[in-house]
């Protein structure tokens, strides 16, 4: 069974420091919702509020519409999977797997069955008398899965259990997290500072910045319409102009910059004058012919071959790095560094922000 | 005679040596890495070198030898000096059969007072023992896990201090507290609490409430140890996964302090059950305690022989005691010592 998860206006205080500033999130039961965010902007703490080892100074937290207000870690519908995984070395997996299970006075028989399957569940048949020093990597995050939903919890939260992984054991973990998240259908709540594990497993992100929710949206949505400068720096890569607004128009602004003037698609609340930030993503540049008229011109420092994609890394005037994403197709031959390039985009894909002093991190 | 003796504190070393020696390089050979360097070609001929005498003397001079000759005293006869080495000085088991008997050659009744001390020695101690364990586990979890770095300090500086006082000092500091007229019964008579001084000194609460304290430390550091190496998220996942808090402790931090625990508590029960100090100063005109007959064996009856003995059997009985409580709670003597 699962449960919905709703923040209604959570702050978290540490004496002065405010790690989590008036939160409020509604996450539908059986969603795999991820919360996105650099090191220290209070992800970890807001997922220690959910789940029950610390207390919102202010605000609350409702879990299945039940308000959590004074219930501890043991009493709540949650279970967290911890970033080291916290398993116990001296027990061996099924008893890992089954301590919960133990906790609850299940009985001997009815544990083992449902260890076993749990263990089936995550591809760790046969697996059950090992130590947990004994096994590798991916399969102590396979058994810290099983551990927690031994529980049979209404909500799993995760908190960057996959930092620890190789690259490739990565990639191969959230497709299959995703997986056994919708063969047993709870909420999952999923920590990351990855945009990418963010962007491929989740139906919904929130963006998290200096302990306040930036945004929320799906990854499409938050990539392709970022609501504010820190989103649009931290999810994805993006080229950043600053400049002033010179010209608005029906849901679209231009802006001097430093390299020239650029225009893009504009929020609310922009007026001719304010200091603004136009971003445009590597991949929406385009390389222009010579002698065609270029809205930015800049020139080519290095680049960098990736297989599917080429990366040229350049610079426009005042030293204004810019960042081009080539697809194989769009390829224009060999280029040497200290080439002149002319960049060009299609008007819909820069995006014009009100630059609010914090912007990219 | 001196040819045996000779044989016991010259070839027994030797030969314990040559074991260690031998497992070596068996073990050298068997266990080959290729990768690591042996400690020789890593540290020199001269480090090794001292580290094999001063490891070799502090072993043998200081603790070996000396044990050895109390083995070998505790099966002579006492005799007068100008006899020692004649034909009266034989090997004999009298200095045992007294502890058992009485007497150094009947044997038809039981030494009932040393007896009884002998085992009211290892039974308190154990409960001291336990005591001790009790007082300090939830202290030393506090420390090693909840108390910020401060608190941890301020505790540790208070637990250490009073042990800059020295042992002696301290026992006499509890007789004064614990005496007829001392503070602790002027407190209980002016509030009321009591119509008349409680006589703990002869009641044996002093002594123990002075070996209790005596070793709190001894328990407590190497707790604290353990403890402190656990992650801290061990207990979070436990808690998570719906433990109560005794479950945690007990399914989750004792288990991984156990090499903590047995070391504190195998401490503590054979400094006890040895203690010398407490047992002189608090023991009341009726207290059983067997280190204090130990004593009197050597310095008041002059008979080393049999002081020998007696330290001999509380020596063995404590080790295999020991031992026992170690393969009941499954702990290995390597564990112990990590």
């Amino acid at each position: 069974m699962s449960a919905d998860v709703e923040l209604d206006d959570v702050s978290v205080r540490f004496g002065p420091f405010l790690a989590v500033d008036r939160a409020s999130l509604k996450i539908a039961g059986g969603e795999f919702f991820s919360i996105l965010g650099p090191s220290g902007c209070g992800k970890t703490t807001l997922l220690r509020t959910i789940s029950g080892f610390l207390q919102p100074s202010q605000g609350r937290v409702r879990i299945g519409g039940r308000d959590m207000a004074g219930l501890g870690a043991n009493k709540r519908p949650t279970a967290l999977i911890f970033q080291n995984l916290a398993l116990f070395p001296l027990m061996t997996v099924a008893d890992n797997v089954g301590y919960g299970l133990r906790v609850r006075g299940v009985a001997r028989a009815e544990r083992r069955r449902r260890v076993d399957a749990l263990l089936q569940l995550v591809a760790l048949p046969d697996q059950g008398g090992s130590l947990v020093s004994e096994l590798s990597g991916g399969q102590k995050q396979r058994v810290a899965i099983a551990r927690a939903l031994a529980v049979e919890p209404q909500v799993l939260l995760l908190d960057e259990p996959l930092s620890a992984l190789d690259l490739r054991l990565r990639q191969h973990m959230r497709s299959e997290l995703r997986a056994i998240q919708k063969r047993v259908g709870i909420t999952f709540i999923y920590i990351t500072h990855d945009q990418g594990e963010a962007l491929t497993m989740s139906d919904r992100i929130a963006v998290m910045n200096r302990g306040v929710i930036e945004q929320v949206g799906p990854g499409r949505a938050v990539y392709d319409d970022p609501a504010t400068a820190f989103v649009a720096s931290f999810v994805g890569e993006n080229n950043c102009f600053e400049g002033t607004v010179v010209e608005t128009g029906d849901g679209h602004a231009v802006v001097e910059t430093g390299v020239g003037r650029l225009s893009g698609r504009r929020r609310n609340g922009l007026a001719v004058g304010d200091r603004a930030l136009v971003f445009v993503r590597p991949e929406a540049l385009r390389l222009v012919s010579d002698d065609a008229p270029a809205p930015i011109a800049c020139e080519l420092s290095s680049s960098a071959f990736e297989g599917n994609a080429t990366h040229l890394f350049a610079r426009a005037r005042q030293g204004q790095p810019i960042v081009v994403t080539l697809s194989r197709r769009d390829e224009a031959g060999a280029m040497a560094p200290g080439q002149k390039l002319g960049l060009d985009y299609a008007a819909h894909d820069g995006l014009v922000l009100p630059a609010n002093g914090h912007g990219a991190d | 005679m001196t040819g045996l003796r000779g044989v016991l504190f010259v070839g027994l070393p030797v030969a314990v040596i040559l074991g260690f020696w031998l497992l070596a390089r068996w073990e050298y050979r068997h266990g080959r890495d290729s990768h690591r360097q042996s400690f020789v070609a890593r540290n020199g001929w001269p480090v090794v070198a001292f580290v094999v005498a001063a490891v070799g003397f502090w072993a043998l001079v200081m603790i070996v030898l000396p044990q050895l000759y109390m083995v070998d005293f505790s099966f002579h006869p006492k005799l007068p000096p100008s006899q020692r080495g004649g034909p009266r000085d034989v090997y004999t088991l009298e200095n045992y059969r007294y502890f058992l008997f009485g007497s150094t050659r009947s044997t038809a009744s039981w030494n009932v007072t040393h007896i009884t001390a002998f085992w009211l020695t290892i039974a308190v101690s154990m409960c001291i023992t336990v005591l001790n364990f009790v007082i300090c586990y939830p202290l030393a979890y506090f420390m090693a896990q909840v108390g910020t770095g401060s608190q941890v300090r301020k505790l540790m500086l208070l637990l250490i201090i009073p042990y800059w006082v020295n042992e002696l000092l301290r026992a006499f500091a509890f007789n004064i507290l614990f005496g007829t007229s001392g503070v602790l019964n002027v407190i209980l008579l002016c509030t009321g609490v009591i119509a008349s001084p409680i006589d703990f000194i002869g009641q044996d609460i002093a002594l123990y409430s002075g070996l209790t304290y005596a070793y709190l430390l001894v328990m407590m550091f190497p707790l604290y140890n353990a403890l402190e190496s656990l992650d801290h998220n061990q207990i979070e996942a436990a808690r998570d996964l719906g433990a109560p808090w005794w479950h945690v402790h007990l399914h989750v931090v004792m288990p991984f302090a156990k090499p903590g625990i047995a070391s504190g508590c195998t401490l503590v029960f054979m400094l006890c059950a040895g203690a010398l100090a407490a047992p002189l100063v608090l023991g009341g005109p009726k207290t059983l305690w067997f280190t204090p007959i130990v004593y009197d064996r050597f310095y008041q009856a002059f008979n080393w022989n049999q002081g020998a003995a007696y330290a001999i059997v509380l020596l063995l009985t404590c080790i295999l005691f020991v031992m026992m409580v170690m393969r009941v709670f499954r702990v290995s003597l390597s564990e112990i010592t990590r």
